[in-house]
């Protein structure tokens, strides 16, 4: 491989890298929230709102259903008007970032649905409001789900992160279509493809040691 | 309802701050069924008032009526003489602080270690971390367990995760516990033990406590009062020794069946309605009658045989309740007549069970 295109691969590793922490990170932010307002809303929780609930349930699951290809570009008026322009890295991280809140927030609700009843119900019958039931029960006793479920979420993003070529927004998946693929580089195809395995088996790797240390049930 | 005693006290303001609970006429449906079908109960200070019935009976209801996490269609429920089933959830908060709760699967959380389980609620009422960490302490001396503080619930046998939902419940100095059937994950030993600690804390503490459980052992061993509900309504209520010894209601025989004298099932099935050569009576005597020597007086004052085929004397409160089961060998009714006579005479409840021809 040539001094450039090892320059180059270095180059996509870390638009790789930036697209998957910064989206994975806003999808923490913003999902995590929601899976929670998902499981409080629904019937029997602790801020019991049916329709609040259908509602968040029918636009989690109009975001969910749209191809990642499709959601790139549809939401371009939308990352011009956020990050000023609708092309590079940047860019692909608002895209990014729309379609894996809604998948994280999915994964965070059957984590935090997993919290026995009866901890809540501890919770509440010590005066807890739902605040506490919030930081002291759901939290706490889903973190090993949580942060399981946010580990799948960074290794779906690296996947989803390869169409964000079609924007500019560069990465190793972009690198290996335009290398790799259409100027027959096979070195660059096996490079990135090597890059990608330990990158995946890296995240998984912490996620899941990270898991271990938190899971105390025993 | 069967009243087996009256308060002496009438019911008035009195009487009422002297109850910790008073539940007046409380009624709660779900769909087509009545959970709760007019309860009307009083727990006074300092003493262990146990609740059973069968599962579904609507005891679970009615204790969490209590503490508000669950809300009656009507009727009222005063705490402390103040009426609670109409406050919202922001005014139950710093009431549910007043009344601790156990539950038969511990419900302790798992992420925390049991010093944190037992200080959260202090961290919920806002109390300094070092505080909080102390009562801890002194909490879990008092169940046993200080040397399990920094250790999580799950490396916990069944009977230590109980102790430290105690030691939880009563971290915020309740004026009432309220056990939901606390050792029915249990084995029978650690029920006891368990059982034990919760007499010791009601003595020592002058802890009110309410029960709910499904085990008549359980009432036996700890409660002053029982009340018996069946399908949301109390059937039955009274001191325990007294119902013990006197159940008015088939539910309460029923639940007290497992754990009191039956006549053996083989001679049972050969019960005749009449003929046999030997009579079966149940005799149940409880108090002054059964401290007595009765069955030496029987054979002085009745002179003629009787075989004692099965029962006991049990002690419940300290008062003793026993079932007898005699045999009446021969067809001499007089003889009967004045067993039976003389059994009267004493405050025993007598009843003629049947005959049998050819006794085991």
């Amino acid at each position: 491989m040539s001094p450039i295109l090892f320059e180059l691969l270095l180059r996509s590793i870390w638009e790789t890298v930036l697209m998957t922490a910064a989206s994975g990170l806003i999808s923490l932010v913003f999902g995590l929230p929601l899976g929670l307002a998902l499981i409080a809303t629904e019937r029997g929780g602790i801020a019991e709102s049916p329709w609040v609930n259908r509602v968040l349930g029918a636009v989690i699951n109009g975001f969910r259903s749209v191809p990642f290809i499709i959601l790139l570009v549809a939401l371009i008026p939308m990352t011009r008007l956020i990050v000023g322009t609708s092309i590079g890295t940047w860019a692909a991280i608002v895209p990014l970032s729309i379609a894996a809140t809604p998948y994280y927030a999915r994964i965070a609700e059957v984590s935090l649905r997993e919290v026995d009843h009866g901890l809540i119900e501890a919770a509440r019958a010590m005066g807890g409001n739902r605040w506490t039931i919030i930081r002291e029960v759901l939290v706490p006793e889903a973190l090993p789900g949580i942060v399981a479920g946010f580990t799948v979420t960074l290794v779906t993003l690296i996947g989803a992160s390869a169409m964000a070529g079609a924007i500019g927004a560069g990465g190793l998946g972009d690198l290996a279509i335009r290398y790799g693929y259409q100027r027959f580089e096979t070195s660059v195809m096996v490079a990135v493809v090597i890059v990608l395995i330990i990158l995946v088996c890296g995240i998984q790797w912490v996620g899941d040691r990270l898991v271990a240390r938190l899971d105390r049930r025993g | 309802m069967n009243q087996h005693f009256t308060a002496t006290t009438e019911p008035g303001d009195q009487a009422a701050t002297q109850d910790v609970v008073r539940l007046v006429d409380l009624k709660r449906r779900f769909g087509a069924t009545a959970a709760l079908d007019g309860i009307s109960l009083t727990v006074r200070k300092g003493e262990i008032l146990g609740i059973i019935g069968r599962s579904g009976a609507g005891k679970s209801t009615l204790i969490r009526c209590l503490n508000g996490l669950e809300r009656p269609d009507s009727g009222e429920v005063f705490i402390e003489g103040r009426e609670i089933s109409r406050l919202g959830e922001r005014d139950l908060q710093p009431l549910r602080r007043r009344i601790g709760m156990i539950f038969q699967h511990f419900n302790l959380l798992s992420a925390k270690t049991v010093e944190d389980n037992v200080a959260l609620p202090l961290k919920i009422e806002g109390r300094p971390k070092a505080e909080r960490l102390k009562r801890a302490a002194e909490l879990l001396d008092l169940v046993g367990l200080s040397e399990k503080a920094k250790a999580y619930p799950a490396s916990l046998s069944g009977g230590q995760k109980q102790r430290v939902g105690i030691a939880r419940a009563l971290a915020a100095r309740p004026a009432l516990l309220l056990s939901d059937e606390a050792t029915s994950a249990l084995d029978p030993e650690t029920t006891r033990s368990i059982l034990a600690l919760l007499k010791d804390i009601n003595r020592r503490l002058g802890l009110t406590i309410l029960l709910i459980t499904h085990e008549m052992e359980v009432i036996r061993s700890i409660a002053d009062r029982v009340a018996v509900i069946d399908a949301g309504r109390i059937v039955e209520e009274g001191p325990v020794w007294s119902v013990y010894a006197d159940p008015r209601s088939e539910i309460t025989r029923s639940l007290l069946g497992a754990i009191r004298p039956q006549l053996p099932p083989e001679l049972a099935a050969r019960l005749l309605p009449a003929g046999g050569t030997e009579t079966i009576l149940r005799v149940d005597v409880a108090g002054e009658a059964a401290r007595g020597p009765l069955l030496s007086d029987l054979a002085a004052d009745a002179p003629g045989a009787f075989r004692l085929i099965h029962g006991g004397i049990d002690h419940i409160q300290q008062q003793p309740v026993g079932t007898l089961f005699l045999s009446i060998p021969g067809n001499h009714e007089s003889h009967l007549a004045e067993v039976i006579t003389f059994l009267k005479s004493r405050q025993a409840r007598v009843e003629v069970l049947g005959h049998v021809a050819d006794p085991v």
